[in-house]
């Protein structure tokens, strides 16, 4: 018996994994995490107790990965198990979709009917009449309290958010050229693709970090800043995050690919990581047409 | 043949890990979906223990055993309990230990991650039920809670948000799981329509899960933005607006509801072919019609906020939605009656609460009926006519039908059998108070008392009297069920293979107690033939 276990019968290609210390660490690691956020928030300690869940989830990450990883270089994993990983992936991206699309909803739904009826229009147009009869429905807005100062600075589809596009879809074609030369075995090239993908993933990263910095100094643009400021910085700072984290994950396949591992046929984290990064590069899309352009 | 399924398992395939390594590193589905089953256990006797204060509070009126906000508190940990901590986790408990046995597999098909999404839950559930003992006590806005009545809670708030957030991690990592056990798990020959209902139900309720528990997470996280940073998503003085919330929560919230009840539809799909040693009727129809009321259950939420104030478009839309829901749900009740329809009947407890099932959440879906139709709805909206029509489905619907399942499948999982004179006196015990429980609620609320509340005008006292003493007999007969169980496990009598003449399905091939890697081999044709319910 294999240390993981791992009857793939001839025949069957039914594998079973052998026990594994590392989800109990990740329930542990997520607890803490929230312990953390909650004993912060609610003015319990400092900002310390935010520190422990990142850290065990970081240790967490490099355990179960390097598990993974060491198993499948092994050859522990069959096709069958390998289809598994790609359907699971491919439902997981599908929950970060509809993740996104409840802020997407939230943009819509406060565009299209709160502002109006704040403004006197639409069946709940009472609140204007009453509160605030001198506000006016414009896009972009703070509302009628003017949450975050009575003058800000609209973000332009022009100048950084524009050029940021541009990266993320450069970026998207540099994957897919990695990719054509992960299968057709050309390692060299595979090696400079990816690392410069993962380089304009962390630019992009840099320049959405300036364009905040600019927001808050420049422009008055703040996450307080009423429903604009809120579905803005909400919208690109989770977009954001998750740029950070498709970074990450291509820094470590290229470092995967550095030590020569992946094969033409057979390359599922690269694959998988791939997804993910299309799939940021998509929200990124609907993000600069309905935050910043419409 | 009659034969079980031979194990040509080798020995190092049978033996199990020892000791707590075997429950804290478990990877086997069996195990896994125990735990699920006894967590969801010890959730459904803490929410229940919330249910009984609010009915002795409410026995007459003003009884004033708790203060209004504990009452509030109450009333909102008994929902959450019971949706987050008891149903949902005891229909994912069922689909583990059911759908590898089910399909042919030996185990789930991400079995760490299986681990994970378990173990999430009991830290999970310290953080929720701990809000209880934090300054200004747990959450009293209602499960559903609406800011900004939620945001007005102290310390709790976010624990309650981060609560959800890990049980939203949890439902979503065993979603993806149970999916991906399922499209690539099946047996060689085992098509997708040739199924059993149960996977069928629990597939698509996986992908309700996967497609809603995320929008959940989004809501909860803009309340807490909103609350700690300052964000305007419910603020009307930032542009936003608080029935924003109320949308993005119901998008949610209506699936969340088919979550908790198309697995039931799977178990009674089950249930009642075998003990009408018939195979049920309109397989094909059952299929569609669940996924039809899955469809439908995304584009209903509306019905939830009729009257905060919503075009008249909108609601014709939700309202005619709503009803159409009706159809595939009409379909499956046909159905199920017309596989018993000249069927050769006994009444074993899984049959009995089946039955039950049949007509006390065929009840509920009448009531749903009548709330759908706006203009009955602005009189119904917000009073006990709304809590006896989801408390007839969830309680004699989805609670029946996983006490029904448990009793069709202990003798599978166990090796044996329980005392069914036991189980019987648990069922008419169940049944009869439930509905000495719920019904007169309808009344109440036609007369026009509101829920969530502390207390009530008197003229209200005699029916809310009837209404607890249901609760109080139904809690108590809810003891029978751990007791009838443990006796089993300790001391049953020894189960055959196919304890039910009448049962057809994958799971009776195996031996009972079905070995502890379900089928190390696929089952073969004859297996697959043999099992075939249609």
């Amino acid at each position: 018996m294999t240390d993981a276990h791992a009857h793939a019968q001839a025949d069957s290609n039914y594998y079973v994994p052998h026990g594994s210390p590392w989800p109990i660490v990740a329930a542990v690691a997520l607890f803490c995490l929230m312990v953390g956020a909650v004993l912060f928030l609610d003015g319990v300690t400092s900002a310390w107790s935010l520190l422990p869940g990142p850290l065990l989830l970081i240790v967490l990450f490099i355990g179960w990965f390097s598990t993974v990883i060491g198993e499948n270089q092994k050859g522990i994993y069959n096709l069958r198990v390998d289809r598994s990983f790609r359907l699971a992936m491919m439902w997981f991206i599908f929950s970060e979709v509809m993740f996104f699309a409840a802020f997407f909803g939230a943009l819509f739904y406060a565009r299209m009917f709160v502002v109006p009826w704040l403004g006197g229009h639409g069946v709940k147009a009472l609140a204007h009449f009453l509160l605030w009869p001198r506000y006016e429905a414009t896009w972009p807005t703070n509302g009628p309290g003017h949450l975050g100062g009575a003058h800000f600075e609209a973000m332009s589809p022009t100048g950084i958010a524009a050029l940021n596009t541009l990266i993320l879809l450069t970026s998207g074609l540099t994957i897919t050229i990695a990719h054509h030369a992960l299968r057709s075995g050309k390692r060299g090239r595979l090696k400079v693709f990816l690392a410069l993908t993962f380089l304009l993933g962390f630019t992009f990263v840099a320049l959405q970090a300036h364009e905040y910095m600019g927001a808050y100094t420049h422009m008055n643009l703040k996450l307080t800043t009423g429903i604009y400021g809120t579905t803005f910085f909400m919208l690109t700072g989770f977009h954001g995050l998750h740029v950070t984290i498709g970074a990450i994950m291509l820094v470590i396949i290229w470092l995967r690919v550095l030590r020569g591992h992946f094969t033409p046929e057979r390359h599922f984290a690269f694959e998988a990581v791939a997804w993910y990064w299309h799939f940021v590069d998509v929200v990124w899309l609907c993000l600069f047409i309905f935050v910043y352009w419409l | 043949m009659d034969q079980p399924y031979e194990s040509t398992a080798h020995a190092d395939h049978e033996h199990k890990p020892h000791g707590w390594r075997r429950w804290v590193f478990a990877t086997n589905h069996k195990d896994i979906g125990t735990m699920y089953l006894i967590f969801a256990g010890v959730m459904f006797f803490l929410g229940g223990a919330a249910a009984m204060a609010i009915r002795a509070q409410l026995f007459k009126s003003g009884m004033e055993l708790f203060d209004p906000g504990v009452y509030n508190s109450l009333v909102t940990m008994h929902a959450l309990l019971m949706i987050f901590g008891a149903v949902m986790p005891a229909w994912v408990g069922l689909a583990n230990w059911m759908i590898p046995m089910q399909i042919g597999a030996p185990d789930m098909a991400l079995p760490r991650l299986n681990n994970l999404s378990f173990w999430i839950l009991p830290f999970a559930g310290t953080l929720l039920v701990s809000s209880f003992f934090v300054p200004g006590g747990a959450p009293a806005g209602g499960w559903t809670m609406y800011p900004p009545l939620m945001e007005q809670f102290g310390a709790s708030f976010p624990m309650v948000v981060f609560a959800i957030h890990l049980l939203g991690i949890s439902s979503i990592l065993g979603a993806i799981n149970i999916v991906v056990t399922i499209m690539n798990l099946r047996a060689p020959g085992m098509s997708l329509l040739r199924m059993p209902l149960f996977v069928w139900a629990w597939l698509i309720t996986a992908y309700l899960l996967i497609a809603v528990m995320p929008v959940l997470a989004g809501a909860v996280t803009m309340l807490l933005t909103d609350h700690f940073f300052g964000t305007s998503f419910f603020n009307a003085a930032g542009g936003g607006s608080p029935v924003m919330f109320m949308h993005i929560f119901w998008f949610f919230g209506h699936p969340e509801v088919y979550i908790l009840i198309l697995p039931a539809f799977g178990v009674i799909s089950e249930i009642i072919p075998t003990f009408s040693r018939k195979p049920l009727f309109g397989y094909e129809a059952m299929v569609y019609a669940t996924a039809s009321i899955a469809f439908l259950s995304f584009i209903v939420w509306g019905h939830h906020m009729f009257t905060v104030g919503m075009p008249v478009a909108a609601q014709l839309f939700f309202m005619l939605s709503t009803m159409l829901i009706a159809v595939p749900t009409g379909v499956k009740v046909f159905n199920w009656t017309a596989t018993m329809w000249r069927g050769s009947l006994s009444f074993e407890p899984p049959m009995l609460f089946a039955v039950a099932f049949l007509f006390l959440f065929t009840i509920g879906g009448f009531s749903g009926l009548m709330l759908a139709l706006v203009p009955a709805d602005y009189q119904y909206h917000g009073t006990y006519f709304v809590v006896a029509h989801f408390h007839y489905v969830l309680v004699p619907g989805a609670v029946f039908a996983i006490i029904g399942a448990i009793y069709y499948w202990l003798p599978k999982w166990s090796g044996r059998m329980y005392d069914m004179r036991l189980a019987k006196w648990h069922f008419w015990l169940s049944v009869i108070s439930v509905n000495v429980l719920f019904f007169p609620q309808h009344f109440l609320g036609l007369a026009g008392m509101p829920r969530r509340i502390a207390d009530y005008a008197p003229q209200f006292t005699d029916w809310n009297m009837v209404s607890s003493i249901g609760g109080f007999v139904f809690g108590a007969s809810q003891l029978l069920f751990p007791y009838i169980i443990w006796r089993c496990v300790r001391a049953g009598k020894p189960a055959e293979a196919r304890p039910w003449d009448g049962a057809r399905g994958l799971e009776w091939e195996l031996p009972s107690p079905a070995p502890y890697h379900s089928w190390q081999t696929p089952p073969s044709e004859a297996m697959l033939a043999h099992g075939a319910e249609h």
